[in-house]
């Protein structure tokens, strides 16, 4: 595949509760900052990850584009998906050759709505969503499937929290309490945007993060049909994206619960060395839509830094880990 | 543009107001297994799915490319969900093209659906935001202003927009797959229908509908059948709130359609493209599509409707399956564009296939007239 890499990568200052920003003023800072990392002002595609339900009502991306400024009319492109499968799609359209850079965002605020219960609707519509199941209830199923231990389960909520509070991006969150246990991601209002570029380009910058492997694979909606103490996806996707060809010295996952994190760790093969989540991962920041792609953008900014070599990012969708996303991001091509 | 791309399969459900026999799944499977069986293939041979729709709260299902990856076989596979507005299904065939284009897969699924029935399309797009003024309106509103500054500034007569929702109705007498199928449908009768948002009356706009369509697409070593080739794609966005933005004749729309006739080596696309499918929800968007694709000079888009050359027996046909005027699954309707483009250069558009049609142009346009998707297909290799 052609060599993509990553250059530049920006996010808001989290915050967990509504600022009065709109998705375009949250949008429009981070975008700017992207454009001075990368000292590029247009792009050859632009590419954006949102859902409309956050904010109830339709078209949530079309807004966005003023605060691109897309004039003259650009190439674009959106997925009612996290930014991360938006990161994607760049990265796939990078590879016909024509074009040598890409701008991608993510966006949500989940401050004004409530996550959980809109999550139900994601579920099938006439057999899952009219049992009421909310978000919290399907992870429960997931936690109980695994069997996770409880003390490891708070140690990694500890751990999250206090690395949260080290990440100035991140909530600034508290240890974890019995009233207050953190083993669901915070609702945060955010938004994220990267700057991919190949060809000839990539030679302007010192330390690109290449991607050198990229892949997602979906599996069945319906739990029943699901091993949920394991992540088959994640897997396989980690496998295509070739985590496994070398050693890893960072991984940023989606672990929009914590009991995730074992059952990823599992998948990824990941050897004990690795660091997992230094930004503080979802637990400590989850703004919807863009925290897949923060993973990402957090992953290649350690390469980006040189505190990384080689990093894995996760990013995911569908209720139970049910669509999974790996990139291996390194300082090598 | 990458490797070469090919359309192998194409599957439509019969578009009508309510689909109560099937569910989502059921509808979508339902096309994808006929693009499949065109294609001579089965979900085995499928690399990814890439599906598309409007907006998610048209059925009241968010990101439902969750629910629909089982009946679309996508377990274990790559899934993308596409969504820009109206122009959703053109985009939707172009993120699958890409993935053949760019060499990352040998054979994509896509697939576009709506299911109106469902939900009530007017109020999911007339909902209030909570950080914008809203308009409160639905696309009639929307538009109908556009409209009427097209009639002002071409000074075209009132009655350009009844030619074209009698010919697309016409066309749609002969796609067993139309929604609207009218029989005796003459200027008298869509003049007495009630006027909606003026100038545009009850059968001068889209029905509801409940539909998919779906395409398979092939890199060239894994072609089956008889293939339409991808000579072109192209995506364009403009702000829907730039000052001075021409929402009647929009920059994107131009620019887009300059960079596909680029790819695909078009200078004269009335001469040059043998049949065109293109997004025209309400009937006065055919003139003015016209003038926007280089059809036709600045206002003078409506002389070609009026003439007849619009006609499927015209000098450059337009909407020869009945086009979004006759069915209307919105998130599809981009899709069917493209694939009915492809159908026509396959030679297999059945009763309103155009006579020797060699090459076709796919159009959706969604948003405030903002986003656009065109490609350009042929009968011949690129």
């Amino acid at each position: 595949m052609r060599e993509v890499a990553i250059v530049a990568f920006a996010q808001t200052e989290h915050t967990d509760h509504d600022t009065g920003l709109t998705e375009p003023e949250l949008l429009l800072p981070v975008i700017e900052e992207v454009r001075v990392k990368s000292g590029l002002r247009k792009f050859g595609f632009t590419c954006s990850g949102s859902c409309d339900y956050l904010a109830g009502a339709p078209f949530s991306f079309v807004s966005a584009l003023d605060s691109l400024g897309a004039w003259p009319p650009i190439s674009e492109s959106h997925v009612e998906m996290d930014g991360a499968f938006a990161l994607y799609e760049a990265w796939v359209r990078l590879q016909h050759g024509d074009i040598d850079s890409a701008l991608v965002y993510g966006f949500g605020k989940t401050s004004t709505s409530d996550l959980r219960e809109i999550m139900t609707l994601q579920l099938d519509p006439y057999y899952l969503a009219p049992l009421g199941l909310d978000q919290l209830s399907f992870a429960g199923l997931q936690a109980s499937a695994r069997g996770a231990d409880r003390a490891e389960l708070d140690a990694i909520v500890r751990r999250s929290r206090a690395d949260g509070r080290t990440n100035p991006y991140a909530l600034n969150l508290p240890d974890p309490t019995p009233e207050d246990d953190g083993h669901a991601a915070p609702i945060t209002d955010g938004a994220a945007a990267v700057v991919l570029v190949a060809g000839d380009l990539i030679a302007n910058y010192p330390r690109p993060a290449y991607i050198t492997g990229i892949a997602h694979r979906i599996e069945p909606h319906y739990l029943g049909m699901r091993n949920l103490a394991l992540s088959a996806s994640a897997a396989d996707a980690a496998s295509a994206a070739g985590v496994g060809k070398g050693p890893i010295d960072v991984a940023e996952l989606h672990t929009q619960f914590s009991h995730e994190e074992p059952i990823l760790r599992d998948a990824f093969g990941l050897p004990a060395g690795t660091v997992i989540n230094p930004s503080g991962g979802p637990l400590a920041a989850n703004p919807v839509m863009a925290t897949g792609l923060i993973r990402i953008g957090e992953a290649a900014q350690r390469i980006l830094d040189g505190t990384a070599r080689r990093a894995v990012a996760h990013a995911t969708s569908g209720p139970c880990l049910q669509h999974n996303l790996v990139a291996v991001l390194s300082s090598e091509v | 543009m990458g490797n070469r791309c090919a359309v192998i399969g194409i599957g439509q459900t019969r578009y009508t107001t309510k689909r109560q026999d099937v569910s989502i799944a059921g509808l979508v499977r339902e096309a994808a297994l006929r693009a499949l069986e065109d294609a001579g293939l089965t979900f085995k041979d499928i690399d990814a799915v890439v599906i598309g729709k409007a907006p998610d709260l048209f059925e009241g299902v968010m990101m439902p490319e969750a629910y629909l990856a089982d009946a679309l076989g996508a377990a274990g596979k790559p899934m993308m969900r596409v969504h820009t507005a109206g122009s959703v299904g053109g985009s939707t065939g172009l993120v699958g093209a890409s993935l053949i284009q760019g060499g990352v897969h040998e054979r994509v699924l896509v697939v576009a659906y709506e299911k109106q029935s469902e939900s009530n399309a007017t109020w999911a797009l007339s909902t209030h935001l909570p950080y914008n003024a809203s308009l409160v309106v639905g696309a009639g509103g929307y538009f109908a202003p556009h409209i009427r500054e097209y009639m002002r500034r071409s000074g075209a007569p009132d009655h350009i927009g009844t030619l074209v929702a009698v010919k697309d109705r016409q066309n749609a007498l002969k796609n067993p797959y139309a929604h609207l199928r009218i029989p005796g449908i003459d200027r008298a009768m869509v003049e007495s229908t009630p006027m909606l948002w003026e100038p545009i009356r009850y059968l001068e706009t889209c029905p509801s509908s409940d539909g998919a369509c779906a395409m398979v697409l092939a890199a060239e070593s894994a072609v089956t059948g008889r293939p339409a080739w991808v000579h072109g794609t192209a995506m364009r966005s403009e702000p829907i709130f730039r000052a001075g933005r021409d929402t009647v004749n929009p920059q994107g729309g131009k620019d887009c359609a300059a960079d596909v006739y680029r790819q695909a080596g078009i200078t004269d696309p009335r001469r040059e493209i043998d049949v065109a499918e293109v997004y025209v929800p309400f009937s006065w968007y055919e003139p003015m599509w016209l003038e926007n694709l280089g059809f036709a000079a600045e206002n003078e888009g409506w002389k070609l409707t009026e003439a007849g050359c619009t006609a499927l027996d015209g000098d450059t046909p337009w909407n020869a399956s009945g086009g979004v005027l006759s069915s209307n699954p919105i998130g599809a309707s981009g899709l069917i564009r493209f694939a009915e483009a492809a159908l026509q250069v396959r030679g297999m558009a059945g009763e309103h296939q155009v006579e020797g049609a060699r090459t076709a142009l796919g159009h959706a346009y969604g948003g405030g007239a903002q986003f656009f998707a065109m490609w350009i297909v042929g009968a011949d290799k690129p």
